[in-house]
């Protein structure tokens, strides 16, 4: 019997603002894959991994967390985490960001100072970016602290909506290389990508979603 | 001692004293005039027809009318609260309206029942002027307080997303939100307090002394309608910002931003 999957949709189908971007779709991700969602603009790429987030309803179809339907969101979020393409930061310091989800009552675990260093460093950014004020970041610094604070957060499944747009190419190889270690630390973690860089999607995933 | 009574004259002659500003608006090309002698003549026709209302009213000695008036000065403040807010969302005026009709009458009737105990307690002499009071400050507190809130919501859409794809519940989420327009409510009344009496003497006061009140009894009721009106700010605050918070935030932890729109 092959392992549930992870997350699921059925039959599903989004129409923000009353047009249907997508209908009647069927996804499973299962534990280690690699997923790319390719599309033009507007063809709902950010749309479906809101809805895999749980952040926004579907509008026909189901959302499955294992093989039951979703009820408890926080703790869907918790595991299925989005990384939207504009990182939303908190007021305070990098630090402060890296805490905030530590303090939801949906996670046990602590801030754990060693591990975000160490993912920092995978990024290719120094420890002093702990302290800065995290509103005076630059564009791409401020991308990387909001992939960093998810993958802090220990998500099962990716949601990785563009993370690398705008970046540099070394910038770029950072991220994809702290994506796949974190990735590689747990077989039983997935991640789903979205990206304009179709050379991009076929480094970093091994099958393809096309809306 | 009694209030000397002020002729109509005399009124006549205050008015004169608006020429001034008007002519400033005319010299300095503020465009204001209209706007001003509008708002004026507004303000004198409004308190003429409220005076003859309360003649009647207090005349009447009818409990059910004046619950009718102190209701009816509440649906007044709710929608004029509303007015004032850039952004709404469905059912606004509602939560308006049960803000400032829950909080005023909840403090209304602590002041009339408790404090002062007033025989009959619907004496609108006590109930409407102290029912007033409370129904301005309430509507501005409300309306900041909404406002703040759904700025807050609107303009902070990503960060509300950001933490509720980190696992935050919806109050975990909405908390930032909910704590800041409260507070923004509170800030009238809180500045007010804080200079009372040093650079400004309450209207109310100011009105008490020159009907003849000894200060000390117009100070006493004086702290008593502060009191009464940051509890009902805060309360009415509170309410609409909680009420506000159900609408665009669903038990299953959902922001639903696009409940949103302009005003």
């Amino acid at each position: 019997m092959p392992t549930p999957p992870l997350v699921s949709l059925r039959h599903a189908g989004r129409q923000p603002g009353g047009r249907w971007v997508w209908r009647g779709l069927d996804l499973e991700l299962r534990p280690g894959d690699r997923l790319a969602v390719q599309g033009a603009s507007g063809a709902g790429k950010t749309v479906l991994l809101r809805a895999l987030a749980g952040l926004d309803a579907l509008d026909e179809g189901d959302l499955l967390g294992g093989l039951q339907p979703v009820t408890d969101l926080p703790r869907h979020r918790a595991a299925v985490a989005l990384v939207a393409q504009r990182a939303a930061l908190f007021e305070g310091t990098v630090r402060d960001n890296l805490q905030v989800p530590f303090a939801y009552a949906v996670r046990d675990a602590s801030y754990d100072e060693d591990a975000a260093r160490a993912l920092l460093a995978t990024l290719g950014r120094e420890a002093t970016l702990l302290d800065q004020d995290a509103h005076e970041l630059s564009g791409g610094e401020a991308q990387t602290v909001g992939l960093l604070r998810t993958l802090l957060a220990g998500p099962h499944v990716l949601l990785l909506d563009e993370p690398t747009a705008g970046l540099d190419p070394e910038r770029t190889d950072a991220v994809e290389r702290a994506v796949a270690a974190f990735l590689a630390a747990d077989p039983d973690r997935a991640a789903v990508w979205t990206s304009h860089d179709a050379d991009q999607l076929a480094r970093v995933t091994d099958r393809t979603l096309r809306l | 001692m009694t209030a000397a009574p002020i002729s109509l004259l005399q009124l006549a002659l205050a008015s004169a004293l608006l020429l001034v500003a008007l002519g400033l608006s005319v010299v300095l090309r503020l465009g204001l005039t209209r706007g001003l002698a509008v708002a004026a003549t507004r303000m004198v026709v409004q308190l003429l027809l409220v005076g003859l209302v309360l003649d009647w009213v207090f005349s009447t000695e009818s409990p059910a009318l004046v619950v009718a008036l102190a209701v009816g000065m509440a649906l007044l403040a709710g929608h004029a609260a509303v007015g004032r807010t850039s952004r709404r969302f469905s059912g606004i005026y509602a939560d308006a309206l049960v803000s400032v009709l829950g909080a005023s009458f909840v403090v209304t009737g602590a002041a009339v029942f408790g404090i002062l105990r007033v025989e009959p307690w619907y004496d609108p002499q006590y109930l409407i002027p102290l029912h007033g009071m409370l129904l301005g400050n309430a509507l501005t507190g409300i309306s900041l307080s909404l406002d703040r809130f759904l700025d807050g919501a609107s303009r902070g859409r990503g960060l509300v997303d950001a933490r509720l794809a980190l696992g935050a519940t919806r109050w975990e989420a909405a908390r930032p939100l909910v704590r800041d327009a409260v507070r923004t409510g509170l800030v009238p009344i809180t500045n007010s307090m804080a200079v009372m009496g040093l650079v400004s003497l309450p209207g109310m006061m100011t009105g008490q002394l020159l009907a003849g009140a000894s200060p000390d009894g117009a100070i006493r009721y004086q702290i008593l309608i502060v009191f009464m009106i940051a509890a009902c700010v805060a309360l009415a605050a509170l309410a609409v910002v909680m009420l506000a918070y159900r609408r665009l935030f669903s038990a299953d932890h959902r922001f639903h931003s696009d409940r949103l729109r302009s005003a």
